[in-house]
């Protein structure tokens, strides 16, 4: 039986564990993480200050229930610098290695940051795991003012978050419109319009290119040489997928880790799975693209391999006072936007009339279902 | 009635409310949902679900 070695226990990681388990109790597992193995909920993370969770009380699952669950060797606090592909070993840090027969590589992605001035740039936080999240509570406590660098899914998730826990929040982001690469303009427009009503001020158009400390907090200086004052500024302008250890073993990347519907690199024994996999060309950094590769990976991992076809996998962005499903079409432009007061509903054809996308704001999110069904056919 | 959180995404399943747009009733208890169900919010497989008991 072949020893499968996964390194990462993020969702990707310790999802694969579990779909392996499910189908064999028997071959030898490994997980190797540089943190300390707990198991959390990712997406839990933008939504904790206002459903009252801590840093502490997301640790879902700790390391040594994790390792009699899935009957696996978990290797903490423990870094990968190399993968040696001819002799099938990776190297640690600590010089010692370790052998595998099938490589699975979970290492997910690194927050994007943009350059910035001043003497208070390094105080800049991006949230992207537990970790980061414990430092960023850790800085809140007692703050009024957050500024936020991006209007994407994380930016607008944390913006709901804080500006529902009491705190001023700015929003800057270079992009016209919130939640600019997955939303119509109309739908983009409602949610802008709820989160402006509950508080949230936009800067679209413009970023921050300086942070320098002040008396009393932070002054950012904006793109248009506007200042402002905060007490804490969050980043989250996106992620990059993590391709250094593939790279540097020379394995195909290009955005990220390059895979095939196998979720196999170029290297027959050494496969992708999540944020740091570009699969067939599209990195598709949610929840779904990992619960559906995971399953086809394990049963690959088994030999009894399978391809991976992606259903329709909606995305959804946790504003709570703006709800947002967005189920991304396949090309951009040529929307049917239906707007209420209450939402909007927006639909994407295909050139044969056919329903191959939708994004959903406000009260039309309650159409998820019936859309999906009629995306299916 | 109970509610029921998914650990891997944090959707909550509300018995009292249901999810009727998904054909679920409002008053339909966690072990009468079919077994085909997924979790509408990351497509967990409710076999897979690992449901937190929260309090009422």
């Amino acid at each position: 039986m072949s020893h499968i070695v996964i390194l990462g226990t993020g969702l990707a990681g310790y999802t694969l564990a579990r779909e392996i388990r499910k189908r064999n109790r028997d071959v030898t597992l490994t997980l190797i993480t540089h943190d300390d193995g707990v198991f959390y909920s990712k997406p839990m993370l933008s939504t904790a200050q206002a459903t009252g969770k801590t840093a502490q009380t997301l640790r879902n699952t700790e390391v040594a229930a994790m390792r009699e669950e899935l009957a696996a060797e978990i290797l903490t606090h423990t870094q990968v610098i190399a993968i040696d592909r001819d002799g099938k070993r990776l190297q640690l840090a600590d010089g010692q290695s370790r052998p595998y027969d099938k490589l699975v590589l979970a290492v997910g992605a690194q927050p994007i940051r943009v350059p910035l001035q001043g003497d208070a740039a390094e105080s800049v936080l991006s949230v992207n795991n537990l970790e980061d999240y414990a430092r960023f509570e850790a800085r809140l406590a007692g703050v009024k003012r957050v500024a936020l660098l991006g209007a994407g899914l994380i930016g607008c998730e944390f913006a709901n978050d804080l500006i529902k826990s009491g705190r001023q929040v700015d929003v800057f982001d270079l992009a016209p419109q919130p939640l600019g690469r997955l939303l119509p303009e109309a739908a983009a427009h409602h949610l802008r319009e709820a989160l402006a009503a509950a508080g949230v001020r936009f800067h679209l158009g413009e970023s921050i290119s300086a942070v320098e400390r002040a008396p009393a907090g932070l002054a950012l200086t904006t793109t248009q040489c506007d200042t402002l004052e905060a007490d804490l500024v969050l980043s989250a302008v996106g992620l990059r997928s993590d391709t250094t250890l593939a790279a540097q073993a020379g394995l195909a990347v290009n955005r990220g880790i390059v895979v095939n519907e196998y979720l196999q690199t170029d290297d027959e024994s050494i496969y992708a799975l999540g944020d740091c996999a570009e699969v067939c060309g599209a990195v598709l950094p949610y929840v779904m693209p990992i619960m559906n590769g995971a399953r086809v990976l394990a049963a690959n991992l088994l030999g009894e391999p399978q391809a991976l076809k992606y259903p329709p996998m909606p995305v959804l962005v946790k504003t709570s006072l703006c709800p947002v499903v967005v189920c991304p079409p396949p090309a951009a432009g040529g929307w049917q936007e239906e707007v209420s007061d209450t939402g909007v509903l927006s639909r994407h054809h295909n050139a044969a009339g056919q329903l191959d996308g939708f994004a959903l704001v406000g009260a039309a999110t309650a159409q998820r279902a019936a859309l999906l069904k009629e995306m299916q056919g | 009635m109970k509610k029921w959180q998914c650990i891997v995404c944090g959707f909550i399943y509300d018995e009292a409310v249901g999810i009727p747009e998904d054909g679920i009733r409002a008053g339909t208890r966690w072990q009468d949902i079919p077994a085909d169900w997924a979790c509408p919010d990351c497509g967990v497989a409710k076999a897979d679900f690992e449901m937190v008991e929260l309090a009422a």
